[in-house]
């Protein structure tokens, strides 16, 4: 806490305010210390703090003493907290509210959440570095920068040595990928080629084969472009949909006859991928994957009900079946809720559910729908 | 009658829409995916050197996952559509977001008996995290969001509410509107509201007030405890701290419900 320094809280000429976010309460290292609960600002320039009572208590450290945050969950009790290593303090550092600390790091603490957004907005300032090429009115302290590197006061030295170096690297690394123009421009370009691509497929201009158009959906899906073109023949799949489409064909059919012939998408979605380990599916390539039984004549059809619910369903399991035994069991019991449903037939909550609605929409069964609960009754009407 | 060769009439057509395209300028769609096809591979070349270097970074770090789906953002890709996708096989990004959204599911499938299928972004972290246990990857909310976001893909009504700061995760396809949303972020201050709460805050009539609650009551969203002092309490175990509740096995659950 000893980086901070008394300040009006006013921003300088060129120095932006990023985020604020109130109920927020400093700790020097792990310890609470002598501030109260205040508003926390972010500035394109530096970390201020106002006391929420006494709005002439404010102090700001600038951005470039900061070497590297992390964020820490909140927990029992505890606020979630961003913890932040810091370079020490120049020695011409005005005054503040510590003289000395004997820690190098800061801990922010959320006492009323907004640490999400602010890590957020810390870490685009953190990248950005605005403070660095915007001049500002006003001199701000500026810390014995990085570029200074081995002469530095004793005592932190080898452990902030080592955030900075991780620092570095990451910085490094994400600038190698990412601000390596080349590489940035030609990504962009290949996302307007295809785009290009796509309108002239639909608009039919030129000839192109139905294999150009397979090949052409399969470079959107490498590069994870939102394809634009589908065609019901194959809807929106490509070979690699088809294969897994087959795979699926296979590994579920068991699984589905455990469950009486119906499961969840996102059941399905977890049994394929633990049992896979690695190179798992997305959710999207699973749903397009599904799409494709019934072009691939395979004994599964993904089915959406009207809730919006996604399952897998056996096509050899007639609906008529289903419905029917639904009605017997039902009338057996007198009545029934979809938990105990459930629990009779050895299916989840929200597909045995699912079945009651669907009788109840061939008219077979009335809802009794209170407080307590949905209650489905044989129809007598 | 003369018989067309239909070779001879394809070739002519195409010669024609050919000169028509040079004509304008514009470039024909086939040429435009060849020349996709080498961009392709180009660019592989240069992700797969990157990979080879810095696949542990990661996987290691949040703020690269965020820093990393930005950019992508504004070229306009998203890395996490297809496992099939460069991202996912060279980078291994994908691998991490699917797993997280397998533990998702399965935290959200194994609380919904207590609380509904809504529950906070911040217990779904933590309990994630207990999940992966000590050695796992460090998760943040940011990763989190992300995953749940592509699980929407499969339609089981993943979707995320915003309150008082931070979200509230539905993961059952209760239909909320803005009213049941409203009341949600009055009550999680407390974890609980009124009637005469909502009626003053909301300014709502006695009818809305009621109506909106027993929607949250029957989707097992909120629980009623018509013993407190004063009036009846709307409580919302989406909202419980873990300070005041422990866990209730299914069994347990369904017999307290009256």
């Amino acid at each position: 806490m000893d980086r901070f320094v008394w300040s009006s809280g006013l921003l300088e000429i060129n120095e932006t305010l990023v985020i604020q976010q109130r109920g927020v309460r400093l700790y020097d290292g792990e310890e609470k210390g002598k501030m109260d609960v205040g508003i926390l600002l972010l500035s394109t320039h530096r970390l201020l703090w106002r006391d929420h009572k006494n709005h002439d208590c404010c102090i700001a450290m600038p951005l470039s003493q900061i070497v590297l945050f992390e964020e820490q969950a909140g927990g029992i009790g505890k606020s979630a907290k961003i913890v932040v290593h810091l370079h020490p303090a120049p020695s011409n550092k005005e005054p503040g509210p510590y003289q000395t600390s004997k820690y190098s790091y800061i801990k922010l603490s959320f006492k009323e959440h907004g640490q999400i957004e602010f890590s957020r907005r810390l870490s685009e300032e953190m990248t950005q570095r605005r403070w660095e090429h915007v001049p500002v009115s006003q001199p701000i302290n500026t810390s014995t920068t990085s570029q200074a590197g081995r002469t530095r006061a004793v005592g932190i030295v080898g452990i902030e040595r080592k955030l900075e170096e991780k620092r570095k690297e990451m910085d490094k690394n994400i600038s190698e990928l990412f601000n390596t123009e080349p590489f940035i421009s030609q990504a962009k370009e290949m996302v307007e080629l295809s785009r290009s691509i796509a309108s002239k497929i639909k608009d039919k201009q030129g000839d192109i084969t139905e294999d150009e158009t397979i090949r052409f959906k399969s470079y959107l899906l490498s590069m994870g472009i939102a394809n634009p073109v589908t065609r019901e023949t194959h809807g929106s799949g490509t070979h690699y949909h088809m294969q897994l489409a087959k795979q699926l064909g296979e590994i579920l059919l068991a699984p589905l006859e455990e469950q009486g012939g119906m499961m969840a998408l996102t059941e399905v979605y977890c049994l394929v991928n633990r049992a896979r380990g690695m190179e798992l599916l997305s959710p999207e390539d699973l749903v397009n994957a599904c799409k494709m039984f019934e072009a691939l004549k395979l004994p599964l059809r993904l089915r959406i009900f009207d809730s919006g619910v996604m399952v897998i369903q056996l096509q050899s399991h007639s609906e008529e079946e289903m419905i029917a035994s639904a009605l017997d069991n039902v009338s057996e019991k007198g009545s029934l809720t979809s938990e105990e449903f459930a629990k009779l037939l050895g299916l989840s909550v929200l597909l045995s559910k699912e079945r009651l609605l669907l009788a109840e929409k061939m008219g077979h069964l009335c809802r009794d729908d209170s407080v307590e609960g949905l209650r489905f009754y044989p129809n007598l009407f | 009658m003369h018989r067309r060769g239909v070779g001879a009439g394809a070739i002519a057509k195409k010669k024609l829409a050919e000169a028509k395209y040079k004509e304008r300028g514009t470039v024909l769609a086939e040429d435009q995916i060849v020349q996709m096809s080498k961009q392709l591979e180009t660019f592989k070349t240069h992700l797969e050197e990157f990979a080879s270097k810095h696949k542990q970074e990661i996987r290691k770090s949040a703020q690269f996952r965020v820093q990393f789906q930005d950019m992508c953002a504004t070229i306009g890709v998203d890395p996490l559509a297809s496992g099939k996708g460069f991202w996912s096989e060279m980078l291994g990004v994908g691998d991490f977001y699917y797993e997280l959204g397998v533990q998702i599911i399965e935290v959200c499938l194994a609380l919904k008996h207590r609380n509904g299928g809504l529950i906070t972004l911040e217990e779904l972290h933590q309990r994630v995290l207990k999940g992966r246990g000590k050695f796992a990857q460090d998760v943040s909310q940011d990763d989190l969001i992300r995953a749940i976001k592509k699980l929407k893909a499969m339609g089981n009504g993943f979707g995320m509410i915003p309150v008082g700061g931070t979200y509230l995760v539905q993961s059952v396809p209760a239909e909320l509107n803005m009213d049941h949303t409203v009341v949600l972020q009055l009550a999680e201050k407390k974890g609980f509201v009124t009637v005469s709460e909502i009626k003053t805050s909301l300014k709502w009539e006695t009818e809305r007030t009621c109506h909106v609650l027993d929607d949250l009551l029957k989707e097992g969203l909120a629980w009623l405890d018509g013993q407190a002092a004063g009036e009846p309490q709307y409580w919302l175990p989406a909202l419980f701290s873990e300070l005041c509740s422990r866990d209730v096995t299914p069994e347990e659950a369904s017999e307290m419900v009256p």
